[in-house]
Parts: C-alpha cells; sequence; structure tokens
C-alpha cells in the first residue's frame, strides 16, 4: 500500500513520516511538491515542520504548491489525507478540515508530551486504536491553538467531526477550544492532527502509540482497495 | 497597461487571540505608558499590479486579499489604493 509523503520546502518531518509509514507496513513515497503528480499514492500525509518558513501564515503558501492540486482531487474522489501538525495548518488553511490554527495561548512553542483521547474508533485514521485507549504523543508547535467561531463548534460536535482531544494529565498545550487536538472532515477520509504521531512510532522514541495511527492508514487504504 | 499600488492592511478579528498585540502592551510598563491600552498588531501589505484600469486592478488584489493575505475565519483585512497609478 503506497503512502506518499509530501515534501515542501521547511518540511522537517517528512523522514519520519516515511519510516513510520515503513514500520506500519505501507510502502513509502517522497512526493516533492513541485510535482502535481501523487506517483500512485493510495494516502497521502502532509507532515510536520515549517512549510514556506510558516510566512505570511503558517500553511498558507503551502496551500498553493503544484501538488495541492493533487492531493485536492485525491481527496474529492474519497482518497485519505492525514495532515500532522504543519501538515494541519496546510489543511486548515485549504479548506479541506474546518477551523484555523492560532498562536498557542501561552504565546510559547510548545514541544513536548501529550495525552490524547481518542473520540472516535471508527474513523479510517483511529481504527486499529482500541476503544478507551488514550495515546502518548509529542507536540511541537508555535500555533495549534484550535479556532472556530462557536456555532461552528457545535456543528462540528454534532457531526462528530472531532478525532483528538488533549486529556489529563497534561491537558490542553496550547489553548485550542474544546480541548480539540485533531479533526476530521465532513466526508470522512481528511484529517488534520497537531500532535506527532510519526515522532512516536517505535518504543526507542518513548512511544509506540503513534503507530497505531499509521497503522489504521494503512489498513484503511488495504481495506479500500480490496473493497 | 497602468500600475496600480495597493495597501492591503489586515487585523486579528475582534474576539480573537492577537499575542503580539497582548505582548506589546504588556511591555507597555516599561515605558511608563500605563494608559495605553487595546493594542492590537496586525499586517501590511504593500502590492503593484498591472491593469487596464483602477477596477480591474482592484478585483485582483480583493481576490488575493481573501484567498492569500488573510484567513477570513480570523482576519478581517482593507483594501487602499496607495498613490497615484502610473502609465
Amino acid at each position: 500500500m503506497r503512502v506518499g509523503v509530501v515534501v515542501f520546502p521547511g518540511s522537517n518531518c517528512d523522514r519520519d513520516a516515511l519510516h513510520g509509514v515503513e514500520l506500519a507496513g505501507g510502502e513509502p513515497v517522497a512526493l516533492w511538491h513541485e510535482d502535481p503528480d501523487l506517483h500512485g499514492a493510495h494516502v497521502v500525509i502532509l507532515p510536520g515542520g515549517f512549510a514556506y518558513g510558516d510566512y505570511l501564515r503558517a500553511g498558507v503558501l503551502a496551500r498553493f504548491s503544484p501538488v495541492m492540486q493533487a492531493v485536492r482531487d485525491h481527496a474529492a474522489a474519497g482518497g485519505l489525507v492525514l495532515g500532522i501538525c504543519n501538515g494541519f495548518q496546510v489543511l486548515a488553511e485549504a479548506g479541506l478540515v474546518p477551523g484555523a490554527l492560532l498562536r498557542n495561548a501561552s504565546l510559547r512553542f510548545e514541544h513536548r508530551w501529550v495525552r490524547l483521547s481518542v473520540e472516535r474508533t471508527d474513523t479510517p485514521f483511529t481504527r486499529a486504536v482500541p476503544p478507551g485507549v488514550t495515546l502518548r504523543l509529542p507536540i511541537a508547535h508555535g500555533e495549534g491553538n484550535f479556532f472556530l467561531p462557536d456555532d461552528e463548534l457545535d456543528a462540528l460536535e454534532a457531526r462528530r467531526g472531532v478525532v483528538f482531544r488533549y486529556a489529563p494529565p497534561e491537558g490542553n498545550p496550547n489553548g485550542s477550544a474544546r480541548d480539540i487536538a485533531g479533526v476530521i472532515d465532513r466526508r470522512g477520509n481528511v484529517c488534520g492532527l497537531m500532535p506527532h504521531p510519526e515522532r512516536a512510532a517505535e518504543a526507542l522514541l518513548g512511544s509506540a502509540d503513534g503507530l497505531l495511527l499509521l497503522r489504521s492508514l494503512v489498513g484503511s487504504a488495504l481495506a479500500s482497495a480490496a473493497a | 497597461m497602468t500600475t496600480f499600488r495597493f495597501v492591503v492592511a489586515v487585523m486579528p478579528r475582534a474576539g480573537i487571540l492577537d499575542p503580539q498585540g497582548r505582548a506589546v502592551e504588556g511591555s507597555l510598563p516599561h515605558l511608563h505608558a500605563t494608559q495605553v491600552h487595546d493594542v492590537r498588531v496586525g499586517r501590511r501589505i504593500e502590492l503593484a499590479v498591472e491593469a487596464a484600469d483602477a477596477a480591474a486592478a482592484r478585483s485582483i488584489v480583493d481576490r488575493l486579499a481573501g484567498e492569500l493575505f488573510a484567513n477570513p475565519l480570523i482576519e478581517a483585512w482593507r483594501v487602499e489604493p496607495l498613490g497615484e497609478p502610473v502609465a
């Protein structure tokens, strides 16, 4: 199952993501942002980093990279897209997932371990997570403060669009509305989250919880290919 | 074609966290300027457009303002001409 990881100028978690995909049993392929072709990828990951130096607003310039039209087409056709950290910011700027990611309420770059509750295990991104299990994953971002107006938050919750929330003991690290750490689009095939599953994909890294998410992704792609 | 120059002023919407404004305001006591408040920090973008007339130039800038310079969810913007057009 081929999993494409987009490399923007300034991506810095692309190699971790490629490695994580391999650990999850997928076939990783790097996709250069200027190439508007997904090279047969069944799944696309937008990795973390600082695409285009985060100039103007985090994620906004990457949104207009040539590869993004292919990512949009892929998503429109029901293909799976996962945005991690900066990748989540790109998806939000592109309007592929709801919300905006503001500066952390602490005004600091927050880099530490957090605990995540998985609100849904019935998505293609979380199907390998046992119900009730919380995940220990690292964050590393300056703009992860999830924002939507209150009425849109209500609508997001009503359609079960929240997939991950920050949970105790560490709790909410960035001021995100309703502790939201990750969301899914209306159709259910595009997901963005701030914490880094690829940085916690093997015990050596301090946690292998992230592998559950990468395995979900590869497993879902396999299942949809078989269907 | 004529060159039209514009300024796009982008500000965080009311109620949106403005950490830069907050940080600047937090430094004011060091300047003995405690009577100053409601500091908000935005962004100013200047650009030049080649177009047949002012309306055509303006419509290009309006599109860019909403798609690129500002995120409508969290920011408001204003477009204004800057100086005189140059033929």
